[in-house]
């Protein structure tokens, strides 16, 4: 499957089930933002390996509200840990969806640690997380995406497709999202 | 035993709750332990202890997101793996957070190792324009509570510095 493809299944099933979708830096963000945008989507720009770590915060802090987190293979592996800390501390309300296509897609397809036998699958389950699940094509994530699982490896394609970049500010991306993801009495005050 | 006139660590924890802090990230210090255990044990706070400073900046990030008032408790050995989280995360998008730091490695410091972060720490606050405050813990409170204030009205990272004279009640 396409990464994009995954991608697409994810926004649906996000839109499906009013959850917030935290989404990782690069070219994942801007094929998200080309196949489906919404208020309810963070597009991260920087901070790589933070899209989990948001997600989790997020997640906590809103438990009553669903957190899907996009992520990648690379952006994993560099900030491991966190799935340490999403085995002890990660409500039922989040869920980690890792699109494994081996490679550093958006500086030029330069191979992971995945690419050579490193299993995330596997890690994220000896970090202590239980309900994970694996799936290679897109009716088995389809599937996983309504199932009750706290992270899901997907294996995906190599490549980008051809998206533009995203044509919303920092500032903007965050105001939208606030108003959706902030608990209603708060969403009036601005910073507070 | 010396009975300090004010507890540093409780000082900051007043600080804190004035502030109206809901939700903390934390790697240790041994200067910290009392004010860890402050919070771990207030049922208003949710505290996460995460695996590196910087998943807490992200950790934060979405808390705050979410309406929660987040603060980062670590020792300034820390700062240094959290930078480009501050900038590209917080900084980029305009999003608070209270940084309360052990700043470790100045006078009296046991740890050779803590010297070169000892020394770098105003340094690397000052070239990514990040505020940093200082208090003696008579001021500690009121500080903290400053602190996210300044933070929240500006969209920004604020942090308190705490020495070991601090931590030693001066």
């Amino acid at each position: 499957m396409k990464r994009i493809e995954a991608i697409a299944l994810a926004a649906e099933a996000a839109q499906a089930q009013s959850a917030l979708l935290i989404s990782n830096i690069g070219y994942p963000s801007r094929e998200l933002f080309s196949v489906r945008d919404r208020p309810e989507n963070f597009y991260m720009l920087g901070s790589m390996g933070l899209a989990s770590s948001i997600g989790l915060g997020l997640a906590l802090a809103r438990p009553e509200r669903k957190v899907m987190v996009l992520d990648g293979d690379g952006s994993v592996l560099m900030n491991l840990g966190t799935l340490a800390s999403i085995a002890n501390y990660a409500p039922e309300n989040f869920k980690l969806v890792i699109l494994d296509n081996c490679c550093y897609g958006s500086t030029g397809s330069q191979p992971t640690c995945t690419s050579l036998g490193t299993d995330l699958y596997a890690l994220a389950r000896a970090a202590g997380i239980e309900k994970v699940v694996q799936v290679d094509r897109a009716e088995e994530l389809a599937m996983a995406l309504t199932e009750e699982c706290t992270v899901i490896a997907a294996k995906v394609e190599e490549g980008n497709a051809a998206v533009p970049i995203i044509s919303l500010s920092p500032e903007e991306i965050l105001e939208r999202f606030k108003r959706c993801a902030q608990p209603a009495h708060l969403s009036g005050k601005s910073r507070l | 035993m010396i009975v300090c006139t004010m507890n540093p660590s409780l000082a900051v924890y007043q600080g804190m709750k004035r502030a109206g802090i809901d939700f903390v990230a934390s790697v240790p210090c041994v200067n910290l332990q009392e004010l860890l255990i402050l919070i771990g044990s207030d049922p208003e706070i949710i505290h996460l202890p995460v695996t590196r400073e910087e998943e807490g900046v992200g950790i934060c990030a979405g808390a705050w997101m979410g309406g929660r008032r987040a603060a980062l408790l670590m020792q300034n050995s820390g700062l240094g793996n959290c930078i480009n989280a501050l900038a590209s995360l917080d900084m980029l998008y305009g999003i608070p957070l209270l940084m309360i730091i052990s700043h470790r490695g100045g006078v009296g410091e046991p740890i050779v190792a803590q010297v070169p972060m000892g020394r770098l720490t105003v340094p690397l606050l000052d070239a990514i324009s990040i505020l940093h405050l200082e208090p003696q813990p008579a001021k500690a409170e009121e500080t903290v509570c400053e602190a996210w204030s300044s933070a929240a009205a500006d969209g920004r990272p604020v942090a308190v510095l705490l020495d070991l004279q601090f931590w030693r009640g001066k």
